[in-house]
C-alpha cells in the first residue's frame, strides 16, 4: 500500500511542494529567531487566516486573501520595527483582533467547511500542479530576496546599533523582512496549516542554534532540519492516515529538544 | 595637516530646549578627544551627527573632509557593552567580520585577504583564543574587546567610541582604553571617546570637551577640568579636586561623578 502510494502523482507533487516550503521556511526562521520575532510569525500566519477568510466569503482564491492579510501585517510590522515587549503587546492586540474578524469571515462563509479546516491544519496532499508552480514562484522570489540581504541582514538582526553605524538601512531591511516572511508564512500555511506554521519557521531554526554558533551552517541545519520534517511527515501520513501536520511537527519537535539535550553549547 | 573631524558652529535642539549651540572643534590626527558631562547633554547626539545618523539643527560636521554620511565608512563605532543572547548563532570571528563587509549586499565568502583582516584583528586585541566561540558565552569584557577589533578590522580613519567601559570592571576598562590608545598612537587614528567618567582615560587624553547643560567648553583637561570653568558653566559653585591622581568633580547638580567614585573602590 506505502509503494503503491509512492506512485501516484499526487503524492510526488506533495512531498516537491513541500520541499520547496521547508527550504524557505527553515531560511528564514533563522532571521527571524535571530531578531526575537517569533510572535511575529504567529501574528502573521492567523491575519494570513483571517485574509483567506476573507476571500472565501467574497469568492476568489483564499490562498490570494492569504497571501494579501499576511503582507498587510508584515508590512505593518516591518514599518513599526519595534523591539522587546512593546513589540510583543502591539503584536497582541493586532494578532487577537485579527483572529475575531476571521471567525466572523468563517461564520458569513457557507461553502464547504473542509477548506476552512484546511486552512487551519494543512493540506499538503492535496495540492495541485498549478499551486505547486505558484509555490515554487513565491519561494524563489523568497529565496532571492533572502540571498540578496543576506549578510546586511544578518548585521542589523545581530547587531543593529553598529550596523545603522555603519550605514545598513535598518528599516528597510526590517520591511524587507517581515515582507519575504509574510510570503513564506503563507506558503507554510498551505502545507502545514495557519495553527502549526511555527513548526516550520521556527522549531528548525531553535534547534539549529543549539548545534552551532556558526550563522551559515545554522542557515543550512534549519534548512535540512525542515526538510526532514516536512518530508518525513508526508512519507508518514502515507502508512498510517494521522494528520500529516502532526508527523510534521513531531519531528521538528524531536530534533529541537535532541538538539538541546545533545548541544555542547 | 588637515582635521579628521571638523565642527563648525553646531546647534542641537529638541523642540524649545537646546543642548548645545555654536559648537566648534577640530580633531586631528593622532588625538584623543574624551566628551563628558552629565545625562541628557547631547554625549551620543553628537556621536550620532558624525555618524551622519542625526541632522543637527544648524551647524556642519564634516568627518575627512566630508559630510558624515558619505564618511561612515572610514569610522569605526563603538558602542555601550551590550549582552548578546546566549544562544545566538554568531562567533567572535562573524562579529569581527561584520565590521569589514556587514553592509555590503550578499551572501559571497569571505576572501583570504579578508580572513587576514580579521584574523589580526582578532589577535590585536588578544582574542584569538575565543575567535571560534559563540559571542554569547563570552563575558561582557570580551565581548567588548571584540567590539573593539570589530570598529578597528575596517582600518578606520576615526574612531568613536559611546561610553565604551560601562559596566566592565577596572581591569578590563584599562585594556579597552589601551587598545584605543595604541591605535591612535601606531595608526594616528583619532579617537572621540563619550564617558561620564574622565579617570579611566586621564593619562591618554589630548583634549576634554564638557557639555553641561545648555552650555560648553573646550581645551587641555587642566584647562576644561577645573573649579573656575566648570562653576562657570553650571552656573553654580563646583569644586574639582585631585585626588590621589584622580579628578573628582563636586557640586555638579547631578553629583554623579562622586556616585562614580565611590563605585570603583
Amino acid at each position: 500500500m506505502f509503494t503503491d502510494l509512492l506512485a501516484q502523482h499526487f503524492v510526488h507533487t506533495a512531498l516537491l511542494a513541500g520541499a520547496v516550503v521547508a527550504v524557505v521556511a527553515g531560511a528564514i526562521g533563522i532571521f527571524v529567531v535571530t531578531r526575537g520575532a517569533s510572535f511575529a510569525v504567529h501574528a502573521i500566519s492567523e491575519l494570513g487566516f483571517t485574509g483567506a477568510a476573507g476571500a472565501l466569503v467574497i469568492g476568489i482564491d483564499p490562498v490570494i486573501g492569504m497571501i494579501g492579510g499576511s503582507l498587510v501585517v508584515g508590512l505593518v510590522l516591518g514599518l513599526l520595527s519595534l523591539r522587546g515587549r512593546e513589540r510583543d503587546s502591539a503584536i497582541g492586540a493586532v494578532l487577537a483582533f485579527g483572529l475575531g474578524v476571521g471567525v466572523l469571515m468563517l461564520s458569513l462563509y457557507h461553502g464547504y467547511a473542509t477548506e476552512a479546516t484546511n486552512l487551519l491544519f494543512g493540506s499538503i496532499v492535496g495540492v495541485s500542479d498549478r499551486q505547486l508552480l505558484e509555490l515554487t514562484v513565491v519561494a524563489l522570489i523568497v529565496g532571492a530576496g533572502l540571498a540578496t540581504c543576506y549578510r546586511p541582514l544578518l548585521f542589523s538582526s545581530v547587531d543593529p546599533e553598529v550596523a545603522a553605524a555603519r550605514g545598513v538601512p535598518l528599516r528597510a531591511l526590517s520591511v524587507a523582512i517581515f515582507l519575504l516572511l509574510a510570503l513564506t508564512t503563507a506558503e507554510a500555511i498551505q502545507v502545514v496549516g495557519v495553527l502549526l506554521v511555527l513548526t516550520l519557521v521556527i522549531t528548525p531554526a531553535a534547534a539549529a542554534q543549539r548545534l552551532t554558533a556558526r550563522p551559515g551552517l545554522a542557515l543550512l541545519l534549519s534548512i535540512a532540519i525542515a526538510l526532514v520534517s516536512t518530508e518525513g511527515g508526508i512519507l508518514l501520513s502515507l502508512e498510517k492516515s494521522w494528520p500529516t501536520s502532526f508527523f510534521i511537527s513531531a519531528i521538528s519537535f524531536t530534533a529541537y529538544v535532541t538538539a538541546r539535550m545533545f548541544s555542547s553549547r | 595637516m588637515s582635521a579628521v573631524v571638523s565642527v563648525d558652529k553646531l546647534a542641537l535642539r529638541f523642540g524649545a530646549r537646546t543642548l548645545w549651540e555654536d559648537l566648534s572643534f577640530e580633531l586631528a590626527s593622532g588625538e584623543f578627544l574624551a566628551v563628558l558631562g552629565p545625562n541628557g547633554t547631547g554625549k551620543t547626539s553628537l556621536i550620532r551627527i558624525l555618524l551622519g545618523l542625526l541632522e543637527p539643527s544648524s551647524g556642519r560636521a564634516l568627518v575627512n573632509e566630508r559630510p558624515p554620511r558619505e564618511a561612515r565608512q572610514h569610522v569605526g563605532y563603538v558602542p555601550q557593552q551590550r549582552a548578546f543572547d546566549r544562544d545566538l548563532a554568531l562567533r567572535a570571528r562573524d562579529l569581527v567580520r561584520l565590521g569589514l563587509d556587514g553592509h555590503r549586499w550578499g551572501f559571497s565568502r569571505l576572501g583570504d585577504e579578508g580572513r587576514a583582516d580579521v584574523d589580526r584583528a582578532l589577535a590585536s586585541v588578544g582574542a584569538s583564543e575565543y575567535a571560534n566561540a559563540p559571542i554569547g558565552r563570552l563575558s561582557g569584557g570580551e565581548q567588548q574587546r571584540l567590539r573593539i577589533a570589530q570598529a578597528l578590522v575596517a582600518d578606520p580613519a576615526l574612531v568613536l567610541a559611546d561610553e565604551p567601559l560601562l559596566s566592565l570592571d577596572l581591569a578590563y576598562q584599562n585594556t579597552i582604553t589601551s587598545l584605543l590608545d595604541d591605535r591612535r598612537r601606531t595608526a594616528g587614528t583619532p579617537v572621540l571617546f563619550v564617558t561620564h567618567d574622565i579617570n579611566p582615560v586621564l593619562g591618554m587624553v589630548d583634549k576634554v570637551l564638557y557639555l553641561a547643560p545648555g552650555n560648553w567648553a573646550i581645551g587641555a583637561p587642566d584647562e576644561v577640568l577645573t573649579s573656575e570653568t566648570l562653576t562657570q558653566l553650571y552656573g553654580t559653585d563646583v569644586d574639582v579636586l585631585r585626588v590621589r591622581g584622580r579628578v573628582v568633580v563636586v557640586g555638579t547638580p547631578d553629583d554623579q561623578h562622586v556616585h562614580h567614585v565611590d563605585h570603583e573602590h
